[in-house]
């Protein structure tokens, strides 16, 4: 079984490889390997989930070395159960991703680059899951991070340049103080693995194990976007294409959130900073809320819901109990499916209006039913409404709040509450404006242009037609000249239909199905959370699993 | 463990350095900010392998007297990952100039016609307060509503020129990869959006 540990890095890395061998001429090869290889991980994960769940967790000691000198990869509960949300989700985002380029007249691809950075920033994902060092982690880290600079300047339009130049730089500068943390832990511990420093970084002096505890929180609160450092959110993500934009907000913060869970319970078990991450929290929240509320743009207005709704599996972390951190890991779990489908859903909604500008759209609960239940369910799912797993999350962590009862859970507990109305009020507008209210006059129609490659008319010395404007700057990525744009996830016209394509509903639909399934599950799902919190809680069978007994 | 002031000092200089480059808005700085703070970093992590010591082999060399390899070997991984980050930078600091004519990050569009619609709101209704609640206007007053209202047209509309100038991206992508003369596209956006009133402290 521990020979499994490394393959969901390790297939995706491989597939990129054959990916960009053959890509550009077998273009249908290029999408049955990258669907393939991602079932194949998901199956995976669901398995080292199990093992790891059934018998304590799993490590692998890459190239055989001893355990503190080699790379070591570990998988215990909560790496099983978040390589199994993040894998199911990236499957549902490739397929509707391949429907949106498939629907489409063929058209060529510059270099067919949208499949090999998926598979990269899957298996960096993956890596950093599994990584049972500071190295491998950061590594893991930098995986991801290039893979996402390209996806995200996909085509390179103005809006995305500008937008990529500002996450490039944030990613930068977190990924410059993870090493100096890294630097300062080896220079105090001597190690760099996990499991030898749960032992020693709590012999060192309070003032250095704060200094490396600070710096860690502050890479990964960058990553994770908490709200002093969550400015570089909502700037960027929303250019990317839609199913870009769908699986950042689903994994890359939550992979900070990870990474905070993973750090306070084995390195820095003593919650010293639970009054900061807590603080922290409560302002993500209520503030993040506040910024969706006046936002006008839908994928705008779930960039803040999401810098909103990571102060909820903060605030499980702050808090630092068991039945927090069962809460926060159910959360997140909870979280990166409900948040992809959004922006999953707000991409289908560009699709058939032309945009996401909220002022814009209207009508939709009657021209495009099923849209309006797939936007209906997670909306509601994500505000909390009690049957769904929302309600679950919160409600679990509401209760561990309470049983803290210090001043600022109760203030965080009613800060959540805060929230999750002020989320509910949101997604009411959201539904209000584009589902229920009539269309607004000069809604765009059936086949305008979204954002393009055209190779046809390629006509440099078209002097006058470049000058003239279509006055109508709202749709994305259009030409002054009306001429279309070299932005596209697969070299194809993505043009407005009615008949939305079916590959990207079912995909959408599958999301929302995966979140409902949260809810039917809740019971074995709140028990999980429960023993995995249990297990890192206790450190001991991470600790010894990799160093032995 | 004793460390060497001659490799820490010009990692604290350099990092100093690199992070006041990194403030700036051009991308060409930030990118030589980005390198010189990374070469500074890396000299940090060696420096946490502690003293220098003979070379890291496993046969004919003392054991206790090797130079700790590890730090070695992740200054090497951040020494790779930089080139990769600062590759791509320049190139998205190409296709900035391309596309805009500068190299400069600027600010968040929908984030600024957010930020002004709330102000121009305000300003407008405090407008309105101001000259209906008084008793006839008198001809001064008028003028100067009309100003202040023109004042408040004018920035909107300079603001609105300026996102579609952000929005607006140039001609097709093997054009630019071929590297035609930026000045091709310049002709389209030529006229019409006035400069950015606030372009931040450099330039």
């Amino acid at each position: 079984m521990n020979a499994l540990v490394p393959l969901p890095v390790l297939l995706p890395l491989c597939a990129t490889g054959l990916s960009l061998a053959f890509g550009t001429r077998l273009k249908r090869f290029q999408r049955f390997i990258s669907v393939a290889v991602l079932t194949a991980v998901l199956a995976l994960s669901v398995a080292l989930m199990i093992a790891a769940d059934r018998g304590g967790p799993l490590s692998v000691h890459l190239g055989d070395f001893a355990p503190p000198l080699g790379i070591t990869l570990v998988a215990d509960r909560l790496s099983g159960l978040m390589l199994t949300v993040s894998s199911a989700v990236t499957l549902c985002v490739l397929v509707y991703s391949l429907g949106q380029g498939m629907s489409d007249r063929d058209g060529e691809t510059p270099v067919a680059v949208f499949h090999p950075a998926y598979l990269i920033l899957v298996a960096g994902v993956s890596c950093t899951f599994l990584a049972g060092d500071l190295v491998n982690l950061y590594v893991g880290f930098e995986i991801m991070l290039v893979a996402s600079f390209v996806l995200l300047t996909l085509g390179g339009t103005g809006p995305r340049v500008r937008a990529g130049s500002t996450y490039v730089i944030i990613s930068l500068f977190s990924s410059m103080v993870f090493l100096i943390a890294i630097a300062t832990t080896y220079a105090a511990t001597g190690t760099v693995n996990f499991a030898q420093l749960a032992g020693r970084l709590g012999e060192l002096p309070l003032g250095v194990e704060t200094l490396i505890h600070v710096t860690l929180l502050t890479v990964f609160a960058v990553k994770a976007a908490v709200f002093p450092l969550a400015a570089w959110l909502p700037d960027s993500y929303p250019t990317a294409p839609a199913p870009v934009t769908a699986v950042f907000a689903g994994l890359l913060t939550k992979v900070g959130v990870y990474c905070m869970l993973r750090t306070e319970t084995l390195l820095f078990p003593g919650n010293r900073l639970g009054g900061v991450l807590l603080a922290a929290a409560l302002a993500s929240m209520v503030i993040g809320i506040l910024g969706a509320v006046a936002q006008t743009d839908l994928k705008r207005v779930f960039s803040f819901t999401l810098i909103s709704h990571i102060g909820y599996m903060v605030f499980g972390i702050g808090l630092a109990t068991r039945e927090a951190f069962g809460g926060a890991i159910v959360y997140v779990a909870h979280h990166i499916t409900v948040q992809t489908t959004l922006f999953l859903v707000a991409g289908l909604i560009e699709r058939r209006t032309g945009t996401t500008e909220l002022t814009r759209v209207g009508g939709l609960a009657k021209a495009a039913p099923l849209l309006a239940v797939l936007f209906f369910v997670p909306a509601m799912n994500l505000a909390g409404i009690p049957p769904l797993s929302g309600f679950v999350g919160k409600l679990g962590l509401m209760r561990a709040g309470v049983a803290d009862g210090g001043v600022l859970a109760w203030a965080l507990v009613a800060g959540s509450a805060l929230t999750s109305l002020l989320t509910l009020y949101v997604m009411a507008k959201v539904w209000n404006l584009a589902f229920w209210r009539a269309a607004p006059p000069g809604q765009a129609e059936d086949g305008t242009v979204l954002e393009s490659y055209d190779a046809s008319d390629d006509d440099p010395d078209s002097g006058p037609d470049r000058v003239a404007g279509t006055g109508d700057e709202g749709v994305r990525g259009h030409h002054p000249a009306g001429r279309v744009v070299a932005a596209t996830l697969h070299g194809h016209a993505v043009t407005t239909t009615t008949r939305l394509p079916r590959t990207m509903t079912a995909a959408t639909a599958a999301a929302v199905a995966l979140g409902l399934a949260f809810t039917v599950l809740a019971g074995p799902l709140t028990s999980y959370g429960d023993r995995a919190a249990a297990e890192l809680m206790a450190r001991t069978p991470y600790v010894e699993e990799v160093l032995g007994r | 463990m004793t460390v060497s002031l001659s490799l820490l000092v010009p990692a604290v200089v350099l990092c100093a350095v690199g992070g006041i480059l990194m403030l700036t808005r051009p991308l060409t700085r930030v990118l030589l900010g980005a390198v010189i703070t990374g070469n500074g970093i890396n000299l940090l992590v060696l420096t946490a392998g502690g003293s220098a010591g003979r070379e890291p082999l496993l046969y004919g060399v003392p054991l206790h007297r090797v130079t700790d390899p590890l730090p070695q070997a992740i200054a090497v991984t951040a020494i790779v990952i930089t080139l990769a980050t600062t590759a791509f930078l320049l190139a998205m600091a190409y296709r900035s100039h391309q596309l805009t004519g500068t190299d400069e990050v600027h600010d968040d569009l929908e984030d600024r016609r957010i930020a002004l619609r709330t102000e121009v709101m305000r300003q407008k209704a405090r407008l309105r307060e101001e000259f209906r609640t008084g008793s006839e206007p008198t001809r001064g007053e008028r003028v100067r509503y009309r100003d202040e209202h023109r004042r408040l047209r004018e920035k909107l509309r300079a603001d609105r020129a300026l996102q579609a100038r952000g929005r607006d991206a140039s001609g097709d992508l093997w054009h630019d990869v071929l590297g035609a003369d930026p000045e091709d596209y310049a002709d389209g956006r030529a006229g019409g959006a006035p400069e950015e009133p606030d372009r931040g402290a450099t330039g």
